[in-house]
């Protein structure tokens, strides 16, 4: 057991405060939870745009000429079938099957990759990815503590950083990075995000954050661009039906209950970490699945609730809110695989009463195309 | 400043006398606190409170609270409108965002709660 510390300050936290945003501990960082409120922030990134700070996730740098096979073993995707310049989703597991956290891995050059974890489980990651990279000729860079992440998502991302860049953003397709200059800066931009909007991500050295913010804040402005913290980036995500680790995802789920067994690669060639068990999985099918709810009466189901069929408890609440964008109660839960067909009527124990709550296909929101 | 004419709770209640009836709400310290009021839950007319027990429930985008009632009494009146536009609660809590009416069971419980002085004092410590 290591000492519980002191919560490290995000690189922006000066800017938060000046704009009076409202600052929380989140992960072993003090980050801002809102700053105007959450609708606001959240109906500003479905409408116009958000700036987000996201300094406190982990960046994780993998180089070598076996960075690519090292990777493969140890994730549940495989980064040597990325091109240089994309990006994927993934996961890595324990050997049970067990997710230890849920990835963006980017592939920088031939030999060099960048893997983005989670705040809360970046030192979980970092160590197992240094343990797993032991026996092939690749090295592994931490750099969570020296880059600072700073997104601009939502309709009109591209304009409130494409003055700011000598990238051709245009040309970056979703899932794709690029590295150029932002702001007089060295940066990478990437067009990933969470929050179901189009957007990008630009990471930069830590030093510069405040100098990023500041350009991207400014140039946003008239384009109605707002700040947003960590509030409205759970709704938005939520609506987006991107699963959140610690709700969706833990060490006790596999993807293939997260349904994402889609990401679980078990075609490539190699061994990885988890293989055996997740084979057996793929095999024999789960004991529990990741729905969406929405519910029918009035009440919203919040994490830890029960699911109710009509015999009794089927599942648990992983996450739940008042959707602003579609004005009704939203939830994701896990039910009893017989339960996960759209219309399926199901009900969420709501303080000691059967609220009526239908499944229904994820995400609950999809951008206009 | 907080309203002088009303009383309040330690949990953020309002509650305003009007002859043997009172009207009760939260307090715009705790709206702010809470941020975007999303949904209101509120007992039904003829049921009766308890003083300090809960009676309803408020929640935000994030969270969820539970309202306690400042005194005892028969509940006559519940503001319908909060249903479906509970952000009212919001900008205006102790006018348009009111949520309950009661017939009062014993005026002295009024004794026990905080005048506007000693509320603001409350919310003055944080």
């Amino acid at each position: 057991m290591t000492e519980p510390s002191a919560p490290l300050p995000t690189p922006l936290l000066d800017r938060h405060e000046a704009l009076g945003a409202k600052i929380v501990e989140f992960a072993g960082w003090l980050m801002p939870i809102q700053y105007a409120g959450i609708l606001e922030e959240h109906r500003a990134v479905r409408g116009a745009a958000g700036l987000f700070d996201l300094s406190h996730m982990g960046e994780l740098v993998v180089e070598g000429p076996e960075a690519g096979a090292a990777l493969a073993a140890a994730l549940v995707t495989d980064p040597p079938a990325l091109a240089v310049g994309r990006a994927h989703y993934s996961m890595i597991c324990a050997p049970d099957g067990g997710i230890l956290d849920d990835l963006i891995v980017y592939r920088l050059a031939e030999d060099r990759f960048m893997v983005v974890a989670n705040a809360s489980n970046a030192r979980v990651v970092s160590d197992a990815l240094a343990e797993r990279l032991d026996g092939f000729r690749a090295v592994l860079d931490d750099r969570s503590l020296a880059t600072c992440l700073v997104a601009v998502q939502g309709p009109r991302s591209l304009e409130v950083l494409g003055p700011l860049t000598d990238i051709d953003l245009a040309k970056i397709r979703y899932y794709g990075i690029a590295e150029g200059t932002v702001a007089g800066m060295h940066a990478l931009v990437a067009r990933t995000g969470y929050t179901g909007e189009d957007g990008f991500e630009v990471f930069a050295e830590v030093d510069r954050a405040g100098d990023l913010w500041d350009a991207m804040l400014g140039a946003g402005r008239p384009h109605g661009l707002v700040p947003v913290g960590l509030g409205a980036r759970d709704t938005l995500r939520l609506e987006a039906g991107m699963p959140l680790y610690g709700n969706e995802l833990d060490r006790a789920t596999n993807p293939f209950q997260a349904n994402l067994g889609r990401v679980v690669k078990l075609a490539k060639p190699n061994d990885f970490t988890g293989r055996a068990a997740l084979e057996a999985v793929a095999r024999d099918g789960v004991d529990r699945r990741l729905v969406g709810l929405v519910l029918r009466e009035r009440g919203i189901a919040r994490h830890g609730y029960p699911v109710l069929d009509a015999e009794g408890p089927t599942g648990v609440v992983t996450s739940g809110t008042m959707s602003p964008t579609l004005g009704s109660a939203i939830a994701m839960a896990y039910v009893a695989p017989g339960h996960v067909e759209p219309g399926t009527m199901l009900a969420v124990e709501i303080r000691g009463a059967r609220v009526a709550a239908e499944v229904v296909p994820l995400p609950f929101y999809k951008r206009p195309a | 400043m907080v309203p002088s004419d009303l009383r309040y709770t330690k949990e953020h209640e309002w509650i305003r006398v009007e002859g043997d009836e009172a009207v009760i709400g939260i307090t715009q310290h705790a709206a702010d606190q809470l941020g975007d009021i999303v949904f209101v839950e509120l007992p039904d007319a003829g049921r009766a409170l308890q003083q300090a027990a809960t009676f309803g429930v408020v929640e935000s985008v994030k969270a969820v609270s539970d309202l306690y009632a400042p005194v005892s009494g028969e509940v006559c009146g519940t503001n319908d409108a909060l249903s479906g536009a509970p952000e009212v609660v919001n900008t205006d809590p102790y006018g348009a965002g009111w949520m309950l009416r009661v017939r009062l069971a014993d005026a002295g419980e009024l004794d026990a709660l905080l005048d506007a002085d000693a509320y603001d004092a409350l919310i003055a410590e944080g």
